[in-house]
C-alpha cells in the first residue's frame, strides 16, 4: 500500500505543478481536479475514507464544476492565455518559490530529523467520524452552521427581487388603472 | 492468487455484461416506445429485431470521427470517456448479489455519491470543448442541473442510511429483511427517483440535450464513437440509477425462491421499463422550472423527511 | 402531481390497443383510385395513342420535369416522339394531368418505384406507355373533336352532325 501512496503524492505534486504552468484557465481548472483526486486518494489511502470521498463530492464534484461553469460563461480566450504568459515571468515568481523553498528545505529537514515515521494507518469509520463531530467538535460544527447561515442569509439577500420591473406598455396601463382606481375612490 | 483471479474475473463479466445490457437497452427502449406509441418499433432485423443494436454499431465504429477544427481538441476527446467511466466505476459497489459485487466498501453509499458528481464533467466539458453556443448552453443547464440534484440525492438517501445504520449497501440491503426501505421511507424514494431521472438527464429531465431547443446540447458536435460513448453512458446511467432504487429502496437482490441475482435483476428491470414508460409520457419541464422544483420542493421535503426519520429512530432508541 | 401519474397510466394502458403501424412490405396500404403516384401516358379504345403532343403538361409541369417532341404521322395525327419524364424531379403534383386535353397523361395509385442508380429514374416513352385505357374507358379524343386523321371521317364525331353540303338549296 505504501507504493500507493507515493505514487498518489507523485500525481498531486505533478498535477498540481501543471496547474500553477498552464495558461488556459480551463486546462488548469482540470490538472487542479486530478490534483482533487489524487488528495482523495491520499486520505482514503490513510485510512479516512469518509474524507477522501467527501473530497471528491464536495470539491471536485461540485465547487471545481462551479469554477469551470464561471470560467465557462467568461469566454476567455486566446488574449487570456497570452496574457497568462507574460505573467508567469520568473521575475514574478522567483521570490515566492524561493521563499517557499526555504520552508520546504526546513520541514523536509525537521521531517527527516524526527526519525522514520512509519505507515500505519488507523482506519477511522464513518461512526466515530460522526460521534466524534457531534461530541468533542460540537462547538466547531456549530460554528461552522452558524457561518453557512450567514452565507444563505447573505446570498438569500443578494438574490431576492428587489422590485417589479415592468415593460413601459404595461407600466402605462398600469397608471391609467391606478388613475381609475382613484378617481372612483374620489 | 486464487483471490486476485476471482476478482479480476468478475470485473471482466460485470463490465461485459453491463456494457452489453447497455447497448441492448437502446433496442428495448425503441421497442418500449413505440409499443406506448401504438407502433411496433425495429422488428426486422433478426429475431424481434433484436440485431438493430449490432447494426447500430457498426454503423457507428463506420462513421467518421470528426473533431471540429474549433473544437478544443484534447478536452474534447477527453470528455466523453469521463461519463462512462464515471458511471462504471460506481457499479464497483453495487452488490448484484450476496456474492456477485466487487467491492464491499464501508463507504459504498457515498462513492456511488462520489462517482455520480464526476458525471457533470462530462457534459461541461463536453459542451465547453465544442465551442458552440447550443453545446455551451446545454453544458451550463447541465452543470446547475446536477450539482443541484445531487444535494438532494444524497439528502434524500441519508433516512435510509439512519435506518440501516450504515454506508455498506450491503448491509443496507439485509436491513430490509422484513421491510424495504420503500414502506418505511416512501418520500425518499420518491425524491431519489425524481433526483436520479435528473442526474442521468433522462427524458423529462433531458434539458441539458433538449433536442427542440439546444440541438441535442452538449453532444452536437459529437459523431461516431464519441457519440457512442455519450449514449452508451447514458444507458449505463439508468442502468445505475435503477439497481440503486432496488438495492437501496426494494430490497436488492432478498426474494424468495428465485436466486439472489435473478431477483435483482428482475427488480431493475422494472426499474429500467419506468424510465421508459417516463419518456414516452411526460413532457420537459422549462429549465427555471426544474430548479424550483429543485431548491423549493425537494429540498425542504428532504430535509423534513430527514428530521421526521431522526426523530422516530430516537424514539425507538 | 396527479396529472402526471395520470398521464404516465394513460400512456402505460396504450400498451394493450391495436398497432397504427402497417407491416409495409408484406402489408400493402390501400391507395385509391386517385392516388397521385407514377405517371402513365394511356391508349384510346382503339389502342391509338391518346397524347397529340400538345407540350400543355410540359409548360404546367412546375418542376419542369417532362420533355417531349412532336411530330406526325402519314394521316396528319399528332404524336410525340419522344416522351421522357424525370422522376426524380417530378412532385406528383397532378398538374399535366390536369392540363391534359386528351387524358393522355394521367397519375396512378403506385409509388414503389426506387431505384439503386439514379439514372433510371429517367422515364422514356416505352416506359410511360401502357396498354390501357386508365381511368376514362371509352373516351377518344378524335371520335369526339379534332381534325380527321384517319379515325372518323367528317361529321361522324360525337354530337357532331354532319357537314352541310352547301351546294344543295334544301335545309
Amino acid at each position: 500500500m505504501e507504493i500507493a501512496f507515493y505514487i498518489a503524492g507523485t500525481v498531486a505534486v505533478a498535477a498540481t505543478w501543471m496547474v500553477i504552468t498552464r495558461h488556459n484557465p480551463v486546462h488548469a481548472l482540470l490538472y487542479l481536479n486530478v490534483s482533487l483526486l489524487a488528495h482523495a486518494m491520499l486520505f482514503y489511502l490513510l485510512g479516512a475514507s469518509f474524507a477522501a470521498l467527501l473530497e471528491i463530492i464536495i470539491y471536485a464534484g461540485a465547487i471545481m464544476v462551479l469554477f469551470i461553469f464561471v470560467v465557462m460563461l467568461l469566454n476567455l480566450g486566446k488574449e487570456t492565455a497570452e496574457q497568462e504568459r507574460k505573467w508567469l515571468k520568473p521575475k514574478v515568481w522567483v521570490g515566492p518559490t524561493v521563499l517557499a523553498a526555504i520552508l520546504f528545505a526546513e520541514f523536509l529537514a525537521l521531517v527527516l530529523s524526527s526519525g522514520q515515521g512509519a505507515y500505519s494507518p488507523a482506519v477511522v469509520s464513518p461512526r466515530e467520524l460522526a460521534t466524534a463531530l457531534y461530541r468533542e467538535y460540537l462547538i466547531g460544527v456549530e460554528l461552522a452552521a452558524m457561518l453557512l447561515m450567514a452565507a444563505v442569509v447573505g446570498a438569500a439577500h443578494i438574490g431576492r427581487h428587489k422590485k417589479l420591473v415592468l415593460h413601459r406598455f404595461l407600466q402605462e396601463e398600469k397608471e391609467k388603472e391606478e388613475e381609475k382606481h382613484e378617481e372612483a375612490v374620489l | 492468487m486464487n483471490e486476485i483471479l476471482k476478482y479480476t474475473l468478475m470485473i471482466v463479466i460485470i463490465l461485459f455484461t453491463l456494457t452489453t445490457i447497455a447497448a441492448w437497452l437502446i433496442w428495448l427502449e425503441r421497442r418500449m416506445l413505440a409499443l406506448w406509441q401504438d407502433r411496433y418499433g425495429p422488428n426486422r432485423a433478426g429475431p424481434f429485431g433484436l440485431f438493430i443494436v449490432v447494426a447500430d454499431t457498426i454503423k457507428l465504429f463506420f462513421k467518421e470521427d470528426w473533431i471540429p477544427p474549433f473544437a478544443e481538441k484534447a478536452v474534447f476527446v477527453f470528455a466523453p470517456a469521463i461519463v462512462a467511466a464515471a458511471v462504471l466505476l460506481s457499479f464497483v459497489v453495487v452488490p448484484f448479489a450476496p456474492d456477485i459485487l466487487v467491492a464491499d466498501l464501508d463507504i459504498g453509499l457515498l462513492f456511488f455519491l462520489a462517482m455520480s458528481s464526476l458525471g457533470v464533467y462530462s457534459i461541461v466539458l463536453g459542451g465547453w470543448a465544442s465551442n458552440n453556443k447550443y453545446s455551451l448552453l446545454g453544458a451550463l443547464r447541465g452543470a446547475s442541473q446536477m450539482i443541484s440534484y445531487e444535494v438532494f440525492m444524497g439528502l434524500s438517501l441519508m433516512g435510509v442510511v439512519m435506518l440501516s445504520g450504515s454506508f455498506r449497501l450491503t448491509d443496507i440491503v439485509m436491513a430490509q429483511k422484513d421491510f424495504w426501505f420503500v414502506v418505511t421511507q416512501p418520500v425518499a424514494f420518491v425524491l431519489f427517483l425524481t433526483a436520479g431521472i435528473a442526474e442521468t438527464h433522462r427524458l423529462p429531465f433531458d434539458i441539458p440535450e433538449a433536442e427542440s431547443e439546444l440541438v441535442a446540447g452538449f453532444h452536437s458536435e459529437y459523431s461516431g464513437m464519441k457519440f457512442g460513448m455519450f449514449f452508451i453512458g447514458e444507458y449505463l446511467g439508468i442502468i445505475l440509477i435503477s439497481a440503486m432504487v432496488v438495492t437501496i429502496f426494494f430490497g436488492g437482490w432478498l426474494g424468495p425462491v428465485l436466486p439472489p441475482v435473478v431477483w435483482f435483476t428482475l427488480k431493475t428491470f422494472v426499474f429500467i421499463i419506468f424510465f421508459i414508460l417516463l419518456r414516452a409520457s411526460l413532457p420537459r419541464p422549462r429549465y427555471d422550472q426544474l430548479m424550483e422544483y429543485g431548491w423549493k420542493i425537494i429540498l425542504p421535503i428532504a430535509l423534513l423527511n430527514l428530521l421526521v426519520t431522526g426523530g422516530f429512530t430516537l424514539l425507538k432508541n | 402531481m396527479i396529472s402526471l401519474l395520470r398521464s404516465i397510466g394513460l400512456i402505460f394502458l396504450h400498451m394493450f390497443r391495436k398497432r397504427e403501424t402497417i407491416q409495409y412490405p408484406e402489408e400493402k396500404v390501400v391507395l385509391h383510385p386517385r392516388w397521385r403516384g407514377r405517371i402513365v401516358l394511356t391508349r384510346d379504345p382503339d389502342g391509338g395513342e391518346r397524347c397529340v403532343g400538345c407540350y400543355l403538361c410540359a409548360a404546367a409541369c412546375p418542376v419542369d420535369c417532362i420533355s417531349l417532341q412532336a411530330t406526325e404521322d402519314e394521316h396528319g395525327r399528332r404524336y410525340p416522339a419522344f416522351f421522357r419524364i424525370n422522376f426524380s424531379r417530378c412532385i406528383f403534383c397532378g398538374y399535366c394531368e390536369e392540363a391534359c386535353p386528351t387524358y393522355a397523361i394521367q397519375l396512378t395509385p403506385d409509388f414503389e418505384m426506387g431505384e439503386y442508380n439514379r439514372q433510371n429514374l429517367v422515364y422514356e416513352k416505352e416506359d410511360l406507355l401502357i396498354d390501357s385505357q386508365g381511368k376514362y374507358p371509352g373516351y377518344n379524343y378524335y371520335k369526339v373533336a379534332g381534325l380527321s386523321a384517319g379515325v372518323k371521317g367528317k361529321g361522324e364525331g360525337a354530337n357532331e352532325e354532319p357537314p352541310v353540303d352547301i351546294r344543295s338549296l334544301i335545309p
